[in-house]
């Protein structure tokens, strides 16, 4: 055996490795690039990218992304992307910033760039997606109190920090749509600082300061998962209703025991979906971006985008006992 | 894997040349992996064979491979530093609070190659000086370095480099060469010199053959290993520099995992992970490996996750290839 031979040997190790996917010629490939693989959030994105590509007939999609959530992962996978000259890119950035000198060079050799999710400042992609919107979200919180409250009640809100910018944007919108929802009374907002024992006292404390008290609105995961608890330790479940956002594997419990009757969070399969479409509109449909574009999406419907180029998807998806089963597993 | 292996019975009536002895090195193999794998990508992909791909490609291990270099001649000399990714985390975040008063670029490189020296003369400190083991105690600054990062930045990002600063890692000296490219080839020949040319690269072999036997031949051994975890130190500052030029921004979060590629590298290199042995040419072929494969599987679309395995392998593969070679070797000959 000589030097050749031990060379070959390991050739041919590597060719093993090294087989090639069947790629179809002609196809539009659109790459989504999550934060990180492996991540549950992330592979029910690609199942709805899957299902646009489907939709569309002539799609390929490649799912793909660092292992670790860092920029420099990203940037590998993007430059990647550019060699082989791929239609689309639509990422859910690790790093607003970092990814912009990548992403530029993508779209100066004309590839279509969007981001998702998690965006990219703006001059590194064309427009962004939102899963909803500021104003969607503050009076989706509000509509699912109420909806389990036909004659109107007395609801408390349970937020995280006095300071975290997202839930004091929330609270604010669902104070201003409060007057359409006739009845609903807020009777207080405690703060359980993203603390599970933090905000198990303070609902608890809730329950015992307003003893008719309906509902307890809960827009951050960790508060309505510590709320749901205290219901069921309180022994309420039935006379007090958590609801606000949370995480579908976290709040199975919640729903079963009947502690929460509803809440909602984005849904990652339509997300996946709709970047996808939109992808695709921009490098194949020649849709354009900019103030009040309005970009179709499929099934979703259509996406209107502001001034920074980004556009908000759809309310968030509300999860209850009718579909908690299948959403539990993904994330 | 020498030919000293062999047993006694059988004696060899002439030792073999020089240029057989190259054949049969580590480094020959790995150059013939090299190119098996570049023919093998050229086929595998229509897209790999263009020169702007190619030089996007060498992102993938340029900064990577400046610390292999000093790691190599850390890891040859009995010691390892695996706090090097926390060291550019740190670097890169002083670099950027300095970015924020508006430091300008020459006072930015500065600051980032002085605290990379600085960690390294922490690290140095506590295994020469106080004589504690070097995984244990950067193992510890691993998770200290980063964590300092951790605290001045949370989950917030520093940004706003003077744009003279991207130079280092978006800058071309000319055509398809990178800034990045002239400064691997340039600490790859630094270390080249310093380890095979001088009397420190000897004393480096020395006393990862055996530091007693060293010490006793007049061998200032601590004073060496410090200047090896100083010159580790400098090579994860210049990284940083290179990466966060690259980036624009710095997160507490950049580089990590990078210290096991780092090694990872320097073994395949043919480095021995126990010390005493390895080259630098080997150590710059890995660096072209490790790229070349992360960069022809990522045109195939390969997961990330299947892409550590096939380094993993690689890594094995290459590693146990001779040994079971030498081994089958023996059994024919007796």
């Amino acid at each position: 055996m000589s030097i050749i031979t031990k060379a070959l040997t390991s050739a041919a190790m590597a060719a093993a490795l090294f087989v090639a996917p069947a790629q179809a010629a002609d196809n539009v490939r659109i790459a989504l690039v999550v934060k990180a693989l492996g991540i549950g959030f992330f592979e029910a994105a690609a199942k709805g990218a899957e299902e646009a590509a489907e939709e569309l007939g002539n799609v390929e999609v490649i799912y793909t992304g660092p292992t670790d959530t860092t920029a420099e992962g990203q940037i590998e996978v993007i430059n990647a992307l550019i060699a082989q000259r791929v239609d689309a890119i639509a990422i859910s950035a690790n790093d607003t910033d970092a990814l912009v000198p990548a992403l530029k060079r993508a779209m100066q050799r004309g590839i279509t760039v969007i981001s998702w999710d998690s965006g990219v400042a703006p001059e590194g992609r064309q427009m962004h997606l939102n899963p909803s919107s500021n104003p969607l979200i503050g009076n989706m919180i509000v509509k699912l109190a109420a909806d389990h409250l036909p004659d109107g009640g007395d609801v408390a809100v349970l937020s995280a920090t006095t300071t975290s910018t997202n839930q004091n944007i929330w609270i604010e919108e669902m104070t201003k749509v409060l007057g359409d929802y006739p009845g609903i009374n807020v009777v207080a907002t405690v703060y359980g600082d993203d603390l599970a024992d933090k905000s198990y006292r303070e609902a608890t404390g809730l329950m015992q300061s307003y003893p008719d008290l309906d509902a307890i609105i809960a827009p951050t995961s960790v508060g309505i998962v510590a709320a749901a608890q205290a219901v069921v330790d309180a022994g309420k479940v039935g006379k007090v209703n958590v609801t606000g956002l949370g995480l579908p594997s976290e709040m199975a419990g919640a729903i079963e025991s009947g502690a929460s009757k509803s809440f909602a969070i984005w849904n990652p399969i339509d997300l996946g979906y709709s970047a996808t479409m939109l992808a695709y509109e921009l490098s194949q449909n020649g849709a354009e971006t900019g103030e009040g574009a309005e970009i179709p999406m499929g099934r979703m419907g259509s996406l209107t985008l502001d001034e920074k180029n980004e556009g908000a998807m759809a309310d968030p998806f509300v999860y209850d006992a009718s579909n908690i089963e299948d959403f539990k597993e993904i994330f | 894997m020498t030919d000293t292996a062999t047993p006694m019975r059988h004696v060899p009536d002439r030792l073999h040349g020089r240029a057989y002895r190259t054949l049969r090195s580590w480094e020959a193999l790995l150059l013939a992996v090299a190119i098996g794998i570049f023919i093998l990508n050229s086929f595998a992909s229509p897209y790999f064979l263009d020169p702007w791909n190619l030089s996007d490609a060498t992102f993938n291990f340029t900064e990577k491979a400046m610390i292999a270099f000093a790691m190599a001649l850390l890891i040859i000399s009995g010691e390892i530093d695996l706090s090097v990714a926390s060291i550019i985390a740190l670097s890169s975040t002083a670099m950027g609070l300095a970015a924020q008063y508006g430091a300008e670029t020459p006072v930015l490189v500065l600051i980032g190659l002085s605290i990379g020296l600085l960690c390294g003369a922490f690290n140095a400190v506590f295994v020469t000086i106080l004589g504690l083991p070097s995984i244990v105690v950067t193992i510890g600054t691993m998770s200290l370095f980063r964590g300092i990062s951790y605290i001045i930045l949370g989950d917030s990002s520093f940004q706003g480099y003077p744009s003279s600063f991207a130079w280092f890692g978006q800058g071309y000296i000319y055509w398809v060469f990178t800034v990045e490219m002239l400064l691997f080839a340039l600490i790859a020949i630094a270390y080249y010199v310093l380890l095979h040319r001088t009397n420190f690269g000897r004393a480096v072999y020395a006393i990862g053959n055996n530091p007693t036997g060293a010490l006793f031949s007049g061998i200032r051994v601590r004073r060496v290993k410090f200047t090896l975890f100083l010159l580790t130190g400098l090579m994860s500052g210049v990284a940083a520099v290179c990466l966060t030029s690259r980036l624009g921004s710095t997160r507490p979060s950049i580089a990590s995992g990078m210290e096991l590629e780092v090694v990872t590298m320097v073994v395949l290199g043919g480095v021995n992970i126990l010390g005493g042995s390895g080259t630098i040419p080997g150590v710059v072929i890995a660096a072209f490996v490790m790229g070349l494969v992360t960069f022809g599987l990522g045109l195939l679309n390969v997961p990330g996750i299947v892409m550590s395995i096939v380094i993993g392998l690689l890594l094995i593969g290459v590693i146990a290839l001779p040994r079971l070679w030498t081994l089958v070797a023996n059994r024919r000959k007796a």
